[in-house]
């Protein structure tokens, strides 16, 4: 067969991701060498300018000077980081599933798109921080309160993303499924879901980041009210105490948790779309 | 034998009376076409871009409705046991468009998924087809490990899962390099005879239209309509002889001449 002999190296190509090319391997060096550099330079200038101009620490404290504290206050820090996860775990599960789940309502029928979309707008562009008093104040529980409020923060981007995929699934396989009589049911699971997948799993790792945002937002907003313990109450309370280093090293905390929740979601995404969809697959050329 | 083409000719598979297509956005594409296609015979539909010849097709696959006139199935299509009738009808895009997302197994296997056939009941069937268009082994590979000819090959092995009774195709491998094209040619006429099937076949090619078909139907330009129709016996075996020889330029010049009548007219 004339077509196959075309596929067969392909599929070989595909086995040599890593071995013999040296372009590859020197531009992971890059990849990972030069921003590390970046990150050493200004952590290097910064700690040299704090100790020849004698900055004390309750101003500006040296990168060291926050390691040791990261390391000396693990046991308080670590228990605020979990619990701030722990809110922004559960609103990011409530925006991926009531995003979903709101995206395939908007699809039914583009009387409910037009009717609620506008909502989910208003919900989004509305600053979190004027709204969460007001939640604080109706919700008694103040984690709940948290939740709602990272919820709120975390879900357009699932929506709108997922809303958009479930919509741009290939007019002639529309066509197709109609021709072999396919129900609805059956275009939503075999056909447009699938179709909606990257769009969805775009829209996630957005709300990731956000759903984390929100919780500390909302965990200041809160303040000493309620939840005594999240990340960003140990932020407020070292600001207060003039415990500087302390606020830096859970602001670090913060960031460190941001990008490792990036990266997981980065990697279920390359996971799941690795055997078909262009932006997970290497370009072969 | 000219009792089994009489009986053909006495029941055509299916058969359009006067069919008129005007879009909603008033462009008239297609006005008081038409013809007729018999039980195992191989129809190609001839015309330039923008004549109407996909929606020809869409109409008698039952996809969008027309603004007059009938589309009749004499025979009346036959219910396969996946229990409706538009499962006889097999269809090819003119992209292969697969399922990116799942591998040739399963988008071979749509049409049945679609009609309740578990992938367990289906297997036989579905390895079947895809060893019939030559894709045995590669079950496994998803669309874009595939040339552009294999996943045309995919394409047609879905549209024969169902075992239609008539296979509609829009101009399908007008996309693929001239080698690969003429091999899916040959190899579509080898289906046609093995499953007995009838066939219409979209193109723009001359070439493609005199060397695959019994019957050229010339289209007009917009408003589409049947302007001429030309037959080639099948007693020329179609190889690549047929090919090079004398008639086939004759056909070719032949159906040429009355695609430019059909044009300026």
């Amino acid at each position: 067969m004339d077509d196959r002999s075309s596929f067969e190296p392909k599929r070989a190509e595909a086995g040599r991701d890593k071995g013999g090319e040296p372009n590859a391997s020197a531009a992971i060096v890059v990849k990972i060498v030069a921003p590390l550099l970046v990150g050493l330079i200004f952590l290097g200038g910064w700690e040299a300018l704090v100790r020849l101009d004698h900055v004390p620490s309750y101003i500006v404290p040296g990168p060291l000077v926050i390691a040791h504290t990261l390391i000396s206050d693990w046991q308080t820090l670590s228990g605020s980081l979990w619990i701030t996860l722990e809110n922004t775990g559960i609103a990011f599960a409530a925006a991926a599933i009531g995003g979903l789940a709101l995206a395939i309502l908007l699809a039914q029928s583009r009387l409910i798109e037009l009717s609620l979309f506008p909502y989910a707008v208003i919900l989004q562009v509305t600053p979190i921080v004027a709204i969460a008093p007001l939640i604080i104040i109706w919700v008694r529980d103040t984690q709940i309160a948290l939740l709602i409020c990272a919820w709120i923060v975390a879900f357009f981007p699932v929506v709108s993303n997922t809303t958009l995929g479930l919509h741009s699934a290939d007019h002639n396989l529309l066509n197709l499924f109609q021709l072999y009589g396919a129900s609805r049911r059956q275009v939503l699971w075999l056909l447009r879901l699938p179709s909606a997948m990257p769009y969805f799993l775009g829209g996630l790792r957005i709300s990731g980041g956000l759903a984390l945002i929100g919780a500390v937002v909302a965990e200041f907003v809160a303040g000493t009210a309620g939840s005594e313990s999240g990340l960003a109450y140990r932020i407020l309370e070292s600001g207060y105490r003039l415990n500087i280093p302390r606020m830096f090293a859970a602001l670090v905390m913060v960031s460190l948790a941001g990008v490792l929740i990036f990266l997981v979601l980065t990697l279920v995404q390359y996971l799941v779309l690795r055997r078909w969809h262009e932006s997970a697959v290497r370009r072969e050329n | 034998m000219p009792l089994e083409v009489l009986t053909d000719q006495a029941a055509p598979i299916v058969r359009l009376t006067d069919v008129s297509k005007i879009y909603s956005n008033g462009v008239v594409a297609l006005r008081g076409l038409s013809f007729s296609v018999g039980a195992r015979e191989f129809v190609t539909l001839l015309g330039p871009s923008g004549c109407g010849k996909s929606t020809v097709l869409r109409l008698i696959a039952g996809l969008g409705s027309m603004s007059a006139g009938h589309i009749e199935w004499p025979q009346g299509k036959r219910v396969s046991r996946f229990g409706k009738p538009r499962h006889d009808i097999g269809f090819v895009f003119q992209e292969p468009t697969l399922m990116p997302w799942a591998p040739l197994f399963d988008n071979v296997h749509l049409p049945l998924r679609i009609a309740g056939e578990s992938r367990k009941a289906a297997r036989a069937r579905v390895e079947e087809v895809i060893e019939l268009v030559g894709l045995g082994g590669f079950e496994r590979a998803y669309p874009r490990e595939l040339s552009g000819g294999m996943k045309m090959r995919v394409s047609i092995a879905r549209a024969l899962v169902t075992d239609p009774s008539i296979l509609l195709l829009d101009e399908p491998f007008a996309a693929l390099d001239e080698i690969t094209r003429s091999k899916l040619n040959n190899d579509l006429l080898g289906l046609w005879a093995k499953r007995k099937l009838s066939v219409v076949f979209v193109t723009h090619s001359v070439f493609e239209s005199v060397y695959l078909s019994e019957r050229v139907l010339v289209m007009s330009k917009r408003p589409g309509r049947i302007a001429e129709e030309i037959r080639i016996p099948s007693s020329f075996k179609r190889d690549e002889a047929f090919r090079t020889s004398g008639e086939y330029n004759a056909f070719c010049r032949a159906t040429s001449a009355a695609l430019h009548r059909a044009m300026e007219g």
